[in-house]
């Protein structure tokens, strides 16, 4: 069962890689914030809470909870890349635009999490 | 020949990402708790945090190492291990069970350790420079 994490896993990772490198490329001309990795922790902690729901509610089999909610989803968003960045704003000086990253990473992800468990 | 270069870097993520998401799970599994606070993704993000840290500032610093490296163990391999969305939905379930005091020390906990770790493992990858330096 754990190679179905895996697959998960790489899907989301190569998900987050694109689609960070997509953002990343167009916002960052415009202004040094993280933008790619803001969006995919916000969306990713969505479609987590969404797919728990329907695992919770026994809507959906337990292999599928390990492909696309622990697999996927814990793959495609990332805390490692979040905390660094953060560090990097801080130590360009941009102390303000680290302490809004962080808080809105936080309050916003955690209210879509609440969205996609209660829809 | 650009085509062959992002299948590369695309198969290099996703087989990061493939044993970053069994190590989280098997990391997780072996750090449950009874007591309902989430420490497995507590230990797991505060060691990606320090790994990543100290991975790009020493990769940075080594003009040799293949992008491909650098994809399979950053973007790939810690970028999957650690997570924002379990963070996340951990976070609103401690609270909507009332466990308050546990779903702060959390966010807190998780945030300041989190990018302490972070600046630390930055700092260890450059002394490590100067040493080398050095001799």
């Amino acid at each position: 069962m754990i190679w179905i994490i895996g697959i998960g896993g790489s899907l989301g990772a190569v998900t987050r890689f694109i689609l960070g490198n997509l953002i990343s490329n167009k916002s960052q001309k415009l202004f040094p914030f993280p933008l790619g990795t803001w969006i995919i922790n916000i969306t990713g902690s969505f479609l987590l809470g969404l797919i728990a729901q329907l695992h919770l509610t026994n809507q959906i089999s337990e292999w599928l909870w390990l492909l696309w909610g622990v697999g996927f989803c814990g793959a495609y968003t990332t805390f490692s890349t979040f905390g660094n960045e953060t560090i990097t704003l801080i130590q360009s000086n941009k102390v303000k635009l680290a302490i809004i990253y962080v808080i809105s990473s936080i309050i916003v992800g955690v209210a879509s999490a609440t969205i996609g468990l209660n829809i | 020949m650009k085509r062959k270069v992002i299948k590369v870097n695309f198969l290099s993520v996703m087989i990061g990402g493939f044993f970053g998401a069994i190590s989280r799970f098997a990391l997780g599994e072996w750090l449950h708790t009874e007591n309902g606070f989430p420490l497995g993704t507590f230990i797991i993000n505060l060691i990606g945090c320090f790994a990543l840290g100290w991975f790009l500032t020493y990769v940075n610093q080594k003009k040799k190492i293949k992008t491909e490296f650098t994809l399979i163990i950053g973007t790939g391999f810690i970028g999957s291990y650690t997570t924002f969305s379990t963070f996340s939905v951990e976070t609103i379930n401690l609270f909507q069970q009332g466990l308050v005091f546990f779903g702060t020390t959390y966010v807190l906990a998780t945030i300041i350790l989190g990018l302490l770790l972070a600046y630390l493992g930055r700092k260890l990858a450059l002394s490590k420079e100067k040493v080398g330096d050095v001799i």
